[in-house]
């Protein structure tokens, strides 16, 4: 074993629906590829923690032969630890069966050990444990709403989980049923979809039943939140008791891309699609928009994208880190992933020609990467026929 | 006592053990339910790539009893003989 590396550096997981690719770079410039882990099985969900002495990367791995399961890599995907008796397992009474993990969210550094996942059929879970085990979250689960909550194209499911930084503060979006918030939590549950348009319905304004595609909290103003809808880019400033249209100056206000800059005030990030019924970039032009004042006007990024794509951007397959400029990543369904490190300004091809790109999740991992899995990893990228 | 032998799909075997096959005795007829029971106790990952956690078969698993597939029986109450052989088999699915 050789001494303990210290320099900072990135890992990029890209899920897709047939297995996992992880990249590293030093620089967010040149980044070496290893893959694919758990061939022929979608990897819809991602989270890597960084809370503890090494990285973890847990992953929702689901085959359409055997199901689908949660696996974690304490060594950056050197090796995987998948529970024996399942880390997501409807409890007895429920008659309900897990069928794909939509959402793994390590909770804040002040509550080492909490992860949150979102679930289909429409469920959360918590563990405290790091990710091991998860148990139901039974105030949604109880919700008197759940037999009017509907399925998506993708599924049923809690896609969005967001814990303000006391922890009491809880919201989930579904797909479909729209934001429901808790304040005691997660104890208990209410719709807060006030202003949030679910044209799809009878009543375009119902309490809830809104697609809400994704959601994300401002790190730095508590209580301000945004939502990229089924058509409808939304900010509420009261903790979702209300939401505003902030689609003005998008060139759609259809997508499934929410981003929120890690620290700073009213950045956020979506990449429109344009429209239900047409689900592609507007014109085949790919591009991220980039707003800094809270959705008051939005700054279209496009430098380094192609000048033709017609693949469409998955809710989770787009990523922060937190590195500082930001570096912002995606995924196509096309199977292109695309790096900034500077916040968006500009982007390099990452990965192509993979399958769908599902999820993707990227950290900063400093000063606990040993030579031997720096090692491993670039033996994996050799193995894998990946240029590294 | 006779046995009754499960064939398991190269890609579950590393979930066993790397074994081919898993093997419980029997004196009389038993169900599939219960033998998977039997040969999946041991290795409680592969009990879970099998059936969902109400005990449901997997939608594309398929299960093989002299040469019928179960869902064309009595799904897991079919009834496995002592010295039977069982078929696990994944079926076509996916793109």
């Amino acid at each position: 074993m050789g001494c303990m590396a210290t320099a900072e550096s990135y890992v990029l997981a890209i899920g897709t629906k047939k297995g996992l690719w992880l990249a590293r770079s030093t620089d967010r410039k040149e980044w070496s590829l290893s893959g694919p882990h758990f061939l022929m099985s979608e990897i819809p969900s991602i989270g890597i923690d960084t809370r503890g002495d090494k990285p973890r990367i847990m992953v929702g791995v689901r085959s359409e032969h055997w199901g689908p399961t949660v696996a974690h890599s304490d060594d950056l995907g050197a090796t995987w630890t998948e529970p024996e008796q399942g880390a997501i397992k409807f409890p007895e009474g429920t008659d309900a069966a897990l069928e794909r993990i939509w959402q793994i969210y390590p909770d804040s550094a002040s509550r080492p050990g909490v992860v949150w996942a979102g679930c289909e059929p429409i469920s959360v879970w918590k563990s405290t444990d790091g990710g091991e085990h998860f148990e139901l979250n039974r105030g949604l689960w109880d919700h008197p709403h759940r037999s009017e909550w509907g399925a998506g194209y993708g599924g049923a499911a809690a896609h969005s989980i967001v814990v303000n930084p006391s922890g009491e503060n809880v919201h989930v979006a579904m797909s479909t049923g729209g934001v429901y918030r808790s304040l005691d939590g997660g104890a208990s549950w209410e719709a807060r979809n006030k202003g949030i348009s679910a044209r799809f319905m009878p009543d375009p304004n119902p309490e809830f039943g809104q697609c809400v595609h994704k959601i994300a909290a401002d790190a730095a103003v508590e209580g301000r939140l945004y939502a990229q809808n089924h058509h409808g880019v939304y900010r509420t400033d009261d903790n979702g008791e209300n939401w505003i249209s902030i689609a003005d100056g998008l060139p759609a206000d259809f997508g499934f891309v929410m981003l929120t800059h890690p620290r700073r005030e009213g950045t956020a990030w979506v990449i429109p699609i344009k429209a239900d019924s047409e689900r592609i970039p507007p014109d085949g032009r790919l591009a991220v928009h980039r707003t800094d004042d809270a959705g008051e006007s939005w700054k279209r990024l496009d430098v380094g994208l192609p000048d033709h794509e017609y693949n469409a951007v998955l809710r989770d397959a787009a990523a922060v880190d937190s590195a500082e400029p930001t570096g912002v990543y995606f995924g196509t369904r096309g199977g292109s992933v695309y790096a900034s490190a500077d916040e968006g300004e500009s982007f390099i091809e990452v990965a192509s020609h993979l399958p769908d790109v599902l999820c993707v999740r990227a950290a900063v991992v400093s000063g606990v990467v040993s030579p031997d899995v720096a090692a491993e990893f670039a033996a994996a990228a050799a193995a894998s026929g990946v240029p590294a | 006592m006779p046995d009754i032998t499960v064939l398991l799909p190269s890609v579950l075997q590393p979930l066993a053990g790397g074994q081919s096959y898993l093997t419980t005795p029997a004196d009389g007829a038993v169900t599939v339910e219960s033998l998977l029971d039997a040969v999946t106790g041991n290795y409680p990952v592969l009990a879970r790539r099998l059936r969902d956690e109400t005990g449901s078969l997997r939608r594309y698993v398929n299960i093989y009893v002299n040469g019928e597939e179960v869902r064309r029986l009595k799904g897991l109450e079919t009834e496995v003989a002592a010295g039977q052989e069982v078929l696990i088999i994944q079926s076509v699915a996916g793109g």
